[in-house]
């Protein structure tokens, strides 16, 4: 047998440490194979995995950072209109700096991180309040759950088809308000109102004067696109929670009410805290796909009155394929490539790299 | 359903029961009464453009998009057929080639991963990985760039290079989580007997990965149907977009009949809901799987 060396963690006797509070099998922890079947595997050097993984290894260099690096180099370039160029800007950084400094990239950013927040919080509490009363119910089980996850398999652009239409002052939600007496219901997706504004404030702290050119708050506009980011999502969040609640050991529950607590306090007390590390990973892929998001604004609100729901995927398809500004383009796409990686590579090195050690 | 991947043995999740275990109790009734509110809740959006496509003319409005029809036809889904079934095909011939050549690279890479890991190959498994999170946005320039330079930008197979390519993470991430469940014992076995890893391989590991392929191809088949970036971006022509692309122009167009983009927006649905009711055990798995894990 090729047993060339054997791995770090030994002959398989030893447990490898468990990540905190990770309960064992928890699909989260398939970030790295399950330790059982990595342990008795040693290195091995062979050929043919270069072989095999060559390929696909060179390909997504190419097109995944020499793309980007390409995309890096387009957003310090002159490059706007129809003839490509890719001579450098003098000084470099200008379109960055321009870009800072343009009212509807900062309502983008703004919005963006706005929508995550928001996004997040509901996503997760509706799906964490489907997953437990899901788990607990001993009626119809598969259907609920499969009732809450089928709006996950629908595209975006569905959602936003029909949740425009819910959210669109005349028709949808107003419909039932006006049912039950509310006669001049939200303006939705349709109201310029932004609540909160702090940019005066900043702009007192913020050295250079008046930087900040839109008002720093919630566009309430925004609240209908969470809400349909949510409904869609929400049961992707309710899976995920299934799946770590079925790892927990059954007799903490009796343990639990040996204790006296009731339903409410088990919940509360031990079964939120111990999906704590699943709640982290949900966020980490929740936050990714709304930091990305394009598909279901574009469909459902557009750029919105005032951009008050525009993010910044919208500004750089627009910029690019619309306006022909290639480096205003990239550069934003840049900044939203930056905020993503900034999420997500240290959450994905610590579940690859540092676990398998 | 739930048979067949209990008996296999190697679920990529464990799901919860799904028969009572206790009699019936008070808070019973009420987990059950809320669950089946929320449910309503859920399903209102469905409600309303799957209705739309049956409901008569003087209904076909938004105004009316709460009430239930007051006499069944079919003329929302003709008229969204007439608009939308070209795309749908397209999306189709982009879907399934996509999917089958993208779950076979997965399937390689996922192997080796999982059971021939060597040194840096985390890092490596990293790097690839990370091609799986990237905005498309920070790619879109030079890839239509690209696609002109070799002769595919604005046709159907170049999209379906594109999604083969953009693929490779995910489905190299399922097969290796997939692959990592399947004892390693029978690797060993296999070379103990004097096997090569391209026999083990093909005559070990590929008869226990059907699991594994309808897990990948379902996720991969949501991912590409449900795609609208590439498609927008990549291709131009209307004739040749994907059906996503095609109902987002037709919900623009304000010269269309409300009730006609609603059946649009279920035609858009139907493949991936079909998939959903056929094969929700393993859309569970993939989904769970490929949640980054």
């Amino acid at each position: 047998m090729r047993l060339t060396r054997i791995t770090r963690t030994g002959g398989g006797l030893t447990q490898a440490p468990a990540p905190a509070g990770l309960p064992p099998g928890a699909p989260v922890a398939e970030g790295a194979p399950p330790k059982r079947a990595r342990r008795q595997l040693p290195f091995r050097r062979s050929r043919s995995q270069l072989l095999v993984l060559a390929p696909s290894f060179l390909v997504l260099g190419i097109f995944v950072y020499g793309f980007i690096a390409y995309t890096i180099r387009v957003s310090l370039s002159k490059w706007q209109g129809v003839a490509p160029t890719l001579q450098v800007e003098h000084p470099l950084g200008t379109t960055f700096k321009a870009l800072a400094q343009t009212a509807r990239f900062q309502a983008d950013m703004r919005n963006v991180v706005i929508f995550t927040v928001l996004f997040l919080l509901l996503a997760i509490l509706a799906g964490l309040v489907l997953a437990l009363l899901v788990h607990d119910t001993l009626i119809a089980r598969g259907l609920f759950r499969s009732v809450f996850l089928f709006p996950y398999a629908l595209s975006f652009i569905v959602t936003g088809v029909v949740w425009r239409w819910i959210f669109t002052p005349s028709t949808g939600a107003n419909l039932i308000l006006d049912k039950l007496g509310i006669h001049h219901g939200p303006k939705w997706i349709t109201d310029p109102t932004v609540v909160g504004d702090v940019s005066k404030q900043l702009d007192a702290i913020i050295p250079g004067g008046h930087f900040i050119q839109v008002k720093l708050g919630i566009p309430l506009a925004i609240i209908p696109v969470v809400i349909a980011a949510s409904w869609q999502l929400a049961g992707f969040a309710m899976a995920n929670f299934l799946a770590a609640l079925s790892s927990l050991d059954p007799q903490l529950r009796e343990a639990a009410s040996l204790d006296g607590a009731g339903w409410w306090q088990y919940q509360r007390r031990i079964v939120v805290p111990l999906l704590w590390p699943m709640m982290v990973a949900i966020g980490v892929i929740l936050a990714h796909v709304s930091l990305k998001s394009f598909d279901l604004v574009y469909a459902m609100s557009g750029q919105g009155p005032g951009f008050a729901t525009d993010v910044p995927g919208i500004f750089v398809f627009e910029q690019t394929f619309r306006a022909l500004r290639w480096n205003t383009g990239a550069a934003a796409s840049v900044v939203m490539f930056v905020l993503i990686a900034a999420v997500v590579l240290p959450y994905l090195y610590r579940r690859t790299v540092k676990e398998a050690r | 359903m739930s048979t067949l991947a209990a008996t296999r043995g190697r679920r990529l999740v464990r799901l919860p029961r799904l028969r009572p275990s206790r009699p019936l109790r008070k808070g019973d009734l009420a987990i059950v009464g809320a669950l089946a509110l929320l449910a309503v809740l859920v399903l209102a959006p469905i409600y309303v453009m799957v209705s739309a496509g049956f409901k008569p003319p003087a209904q076909a409005d938004a105004r009316h998009m709460w009430e239930l029809p007051q006499s069944l036809g079919l003329g929302g889904f003709r008229g969204a057929w007439d608009a939308l079934g070209p795309n749908f095909v397209n999306s189709l011939m982009i879907a399934i080639p996509a999917v089958v050549i993208s779950s076979m690279i997965g399937a390689v890479n996922g192997y080796v991963f999982a059971k021939m890991p060597f040194r840096g190959s985390n890092v490596v498994f990293l790097a690839m990985l990370l091609g799986m999170f990237i905005p498309y946005q920070v790619i879109l320039v030079p890839m239509v760039r690209f696609l002109q330079e070799i002769q595919l930008y604005g046709t159907i197979q170049g999209l379906i290079l594109v999604h083969v390519i953009y693929g490779i993470p995910i489905t190299t991430l399922i097969f290796r989580n997939y692959y990592a469940t399947i004892p390693s014992e029978l690797v060993h076995a296999a070379s103990v007997d004097g096997a090569g890893q391209r026999q083990i391989f093909r005559h070990v590991m590929l008869p226990l990965s059907i699991p594994g392929f309808i897990v990948c191809g379902i996720f991969q088949f949501t991912n590409i149907w449900n795609d609208f970036i590439f498609g927008i971006t990549v291709v131009p022509d209307s004739a040749k977009q994907p059906i996503t692309v095609a109902l987002n122009n037709l919900s623009g167009n304000f010269s269309v009949d409300w009730n006609v983009v609603m059946a649009g927006a279920v035609l858009a649905a139907l493949p991936t809901a079909v998939v959903y009711i056929l094969l929700g055990r393993f859309y569970v798995r993939g989904l769970v799987a490929g949640a980054l894990k």
